[in-house]
């Protein structure tokens, strides 16, 4: 679907038309990224993180290509393979920083992404089942992310196997037949190596999959912008190409200057000193911690120390991290709130800067330091916070909060008028 | 005509900003390409030492050099023969058995094993293998027969079997390489 | 319902977490975990630079070269370099034949197949450094990538070759327990103070420099510092040198980009 102004796609040449007639695949970029997919005005710089999302899924697919061709996946060569990778081979240390760092990169363009979607509603009505793609895509990036960091097999990747295997052992009764199925024995060794490097190819494809899903369901209702208020005329909208085009060209340029600065200048910044060690099944590096993107639900795990009631503290800790996303996929029936901007969200955007945004910032940072006090009370009182505010503010705040007025149209909120505006009805949250 | 050079400007902002990221594109490339050429650790200088001391007249050995074989043959007074009395200009490779042995040490024929077809391994080294019409190399794969000096005689492949670059460090030992 | 559904599970999470917040913190007042000496007397690595340091870092291949003779002479002895081979040791500045040389200076394995028998012959150019055969205490790690595999790894190396000192009396009279054991070395730059190392730099003139540098031990210590940052990350003057063009090119594509935008953009607000 579109919007009837959207330019229909007209094949000037000959060979587009007989093209256009058999595979209809130039009209399909036209409607989707081309002049034919008309899109917001307003959109400000936060929209341009779902195009570097998927420029660095294409990073990944590329430079972890070309790191497959060097690899070798068996405990005894591993880590070997992938030393020689940047010592030996042809650009191999670019490739092999570009695509741990590029790992990185990909996960802070998705927080981004998703942080927009929580300040702006993007999750609510009509794109409920974008924002629910979105969070798929998420859990299938953590898992491919985890599996890639054990490939190198060095002993952050061993230990990182165990102690995430080991969280499926917290599960009653299936537990421990569960872990041991997933790495094919006792403890982390070749058989887990196989399936992980076999499931680390195979998953971004899946990824790649999801994503084309999550435009299309975008490309029914069309893109939400920072008003919240849905596209009403044509006034509203510019075409995709040229305006967006340009616009995340020009991201894409930042984008890369900041991640070549990584890549080139701070390559190891990202990544534990204890990685460059091969793996040793017989001793725990002091101080065991994922990846930095992992932290905030590393912290959450860690946060419970107690068993509560009948239920041991390990499988709560289980529980709640994986709650801790699961939980998104209901925000679209959690938040009623008819209005969908967080600007326009007086006391939603109060819980959102000074509650929810603070408390990621504490899991993070406490999720990569020690299990010590006072890390673990102040994981406590953070995660306390995450779940209170998807499962309790944003319930209570969505029935009671009195928002501000909306502006009646998109063009109304950059021209300061609209014409249209004259002729409709005087606006109301509902129409939102 | 202000207003037409705006537009050409823009114009040229435009195009060169394209041509930008076209240049970034052919940059990415690159590398991505070179990649796949030979590493540094196969590139490196490898070199092999074959002790010949043991292979009596008429019989052979394979060896191995940058993981590909190579022969190693003791030629008998006939086999000599043989090779000096063919017509060098009727050769599809014109060249002596002198050209492609060493002085004085006209005996020894060191060639690479692989066939200048499609690369496949000719027989005639190994013990018992069909040494083809002309004594020398059999190639199974699309018969192409070399003789006593491993030169092309008969079949598809273009080039004599390729002598490396080697040397006597002593009377019974070459360094390949 | 489903409002009061989700108010549940959030109780449920933070009772639960509240629970673990209060306990844990009834446990931190009654019985504070106890001080250890690691904690107390544990250092981080002294400030030190190396010619490799910064955007525009480049080895100092002399420095690199003096490095590889503290290595070859004192700590070969315990730790392998299994990660580098002789022929990258062209890149210090040794010519083809120098190169040949220190290979055939060390003695590698071979597998004989006739006799089953592991055997040694001289290293060429192209073997890698062999494994060190060690029967002491402890398990010297190999040192090809030690200074990626520790925090602040150069700085770290440095300070721990100059680092062995006796042990403090405030630590012994604060810790009575945490005497340093006869076997073992105190050294307040390793992780739990005591490292079975024996201090391997211990004198000026340990070793004889060919360029003339004093051996004094701070200078060894830097050297075979340097020298490690270069066996861990050889290609990292290239890195370095490919990063600049590459962001100079950026920078101007980036800016081109960001100007057409504005006239894409020109007389639309937004
Ligand atoms: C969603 C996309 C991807 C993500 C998030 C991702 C993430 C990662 C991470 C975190 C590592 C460990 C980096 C390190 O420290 O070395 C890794 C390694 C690796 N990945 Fe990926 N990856 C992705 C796609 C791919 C693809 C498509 C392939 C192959 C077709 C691939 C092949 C590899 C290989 C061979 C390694 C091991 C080499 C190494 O350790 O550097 N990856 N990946
Ligand atoms: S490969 Fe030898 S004849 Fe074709």
């Amino acid at each position: 679907m579109s919007f009837p102004w959207a330019k229909e796609y007209k094949p000037s040449h000959p060979f587009m038309q007989w093209m256009d007639d058999r595979l209809p695949l130039p009209r399909l970029v036209y409607n989707s990224v081309g002049g034919g997919y008309p899109v917001p005005r307003n959109l400000n710089y936060f929209w341009n993180f779902g195009f570097l999302a998927a420029l660095c899924l294409v990073l990944q697919i590329v430079t972890g290509i070309v790191m497959a061709m060097h690899y070798a996946a068996n405990t005894q060569v591993a880590f070997d393979t992938v030393e020689q990778t940047v010592r030996d081979v042809n650009w191999g240390w670019m490739m092999r920083y570009a695509h741990a760092n590029g790992a990185s990169a990909f996960f802070v363009v998705i927080y981004v992404h998703i942080f927009r979607g929580f300040f702006y509603g993007s999750y609510k009505a009509p794109r409920e089942m974008v924002w629910l793609l979105g969070v798929v895509i998420f859990l299938l990036m953590m898992a491919t992310a985890f599996m890639g960091y054990v490939l190198p097999w060095g002993q952050m990747s061993f230990w990182g196997a165990k102690v995430i295997t080991g969280l499926f052992g917290a599960i009653p009764f299936v537990g421990e037949p569960l872990q041991q199925w997933l790495l094919g024995g006792f403890a982390p060794d070749n058989a887990a190596l196989n399936r992980f490097f076999s499931l680390h190819y195979l998953l971004p494809f899946v990824i790649v999959g999801v994503v084309i899903l999550h435009i299309w369901a975008l490309h029914i209702p069309g893109s939400s912008n920072p008003t919240g208020v849905e596209v009403k005329s044509e006034s509203d909208t510019v075409p995709f190409y040229p305006y967006y085009v340009a616009k995340d060209g020009w991201a894409i340029g930042v984008f890369a200057i900041l991640f070549c600065t990584a890549l080139f200048f701070f390559p190891n910044a990202l990544g534990h000193p204890d990685n460059y060690i091969p793996a040793n099944p017989m001793s725990t590096p002091a101080h065991i911690v994922p990846e930095w993107y992992f932290w905030p639900f590393y912290a959450i795990l860690r946060a419970f120390t107690q068993d509560f009631f009948f239920i041991p503290a390990k499988l709560m800790g289980v529980l709640a991290m994986f709650g801790a996303i699961l939980v998104w996929f209901f925000l679209p029936w959690l938040d009623r709130s008819p209005v969908r901007s967080g600007s326009y969200r007086p006391l939603y955007k109060k819980f959102f800067f000074f509650g929810l945004i603070p408390a990621m910032a504490v899991l993070f940072y406490c999720g990569g330091a020690p299990a010590e006090e006072p890390y673990v009370m102040l994981s406590q009182i953070a995660a306390l916070y995450y779940f209170a505010h998807f499962l309790i503010v944003i319930p209570i705040v969505s029935a009671i909060e009195k928002p501000d007025p909306l502006p009646f149209s998109i063009t109304e909120s950059v021209l300061g008028e609209d014409e249209a505006a004259k002729l409709a009805p005087a606006p109301s949250a509902t129409v939102a | 005509m202000a207003e037409a050079d705006g537009v050409r400007r823009r114009d040229f902002i435009n195009i060169a900003a394209v041509s930008a990221a076209g240049v970034a594109g052919v940059g990415i490339v690159v590398p991505l390409v070179s990649q796949m050429s030979a590493s540094a650790d196969v590139l490196a200088a490898s070199s092999t030492e074959i002790d010949i001391s043991s292979i009596q007249p008429g019989q052979a050995i394979k060896a191995i050099f940058r993981k590909q074989p190579v022969f190693v043959r003791n030629l008998t007074p006939h086999e000599i023969a043989e090779a000096n009395k063919v017509d060098v200009s009727s050769l599809r490779d014109p060249q002596t058995l002198e050209e492609r042995t060493k002085e004085g040490k006209e005996n020894w024929l060191i060639t690479m094993g692989v066939c200048t077809h499609l690369g496949c391994v000719p027989l005639g080294a190994g013990e018992g293998e069909p040494k083809g019409e002309f004594g020398g190399y059999f190639c199974p794969c699309h018969g192409s027969s070399y003789d006593t000096a491993a030169r092309i005689r008969k079949g598809p492949a273009p080039k004599n079997l390729e002598v490396p670059e080697y040397a006597f460090t002593t009377d019974t030992v070459v360094k390949i390489g | 319902m489903a409002r009061i559904l989700s108010i549940l599970v959030g109780l449920f999470f933070t009772v639960a977490l509240a629970w673990s917040f209060g306990k844990g913190a009834y446990q931190q007042i009654t019985e504070p975990p106890a001080a250890t000496a690691e904690h107390e007397f544990h250092l981080h690595p002294k400030e030190v630079s190396f010619a490799s340091d910064g955007a525009f870092g480049k080895f100092d291949r002399q420095q690199l070269q003096r490095g590889f003779q503290v290595y070859k002479e004192v700590c070969a002895a315990c730790h392998a370099l299994r990660h580098v081979a002789f022929r990258d040791l062209a890149a210090l500045g040794y010519n083809d034949a120098e190169v040949k040389a220190i290979a055939k200076g060390f003695q590698v394995p071979v597998y004989n197949n006739a006799t089953g028998e592991v055997e040694t012959r001289e290293g060429v150019a192209t073997d890698y450094f062999p494994p060190v055969l060690y029967g002491g205490q402890g398990t010297p790690p190999d040192l090809s990538l030690i200074t990626k595999a520790r925090h602040d790894g150069p700085a770290y190396v440095y300070s721990l070759l100059t680092g062995y000192q006796d042990q403090p009396a405030a630590l012994l009279k604060k810790f009575p327990d945490s005497k340093t054991p006869d076997s073992l070395h105190y050294n307040p730059y390793f992780a739990n103070l005591n490292l079975a190392m024996p201090p391997p730099l211990t004198g000026e003139g340990q070793v004889t420099y060919g360029d003339g540098t004093k051996a004094t031990v701070d200078q060894m210590s830097k050297d075979v510092s340097a020298f490690l940052i270069w066996t861990a990350e050889p290609k990292l003057e290239k890195r370095k040198q490919t990063g600049w063009p590459v962001l100079g090119f950026l920078l101007f594509a980036t800016i081109l980009g960001y100007m057409s935008y504005r006239n894409i953009w020109a007389g639309k607000k937004h």
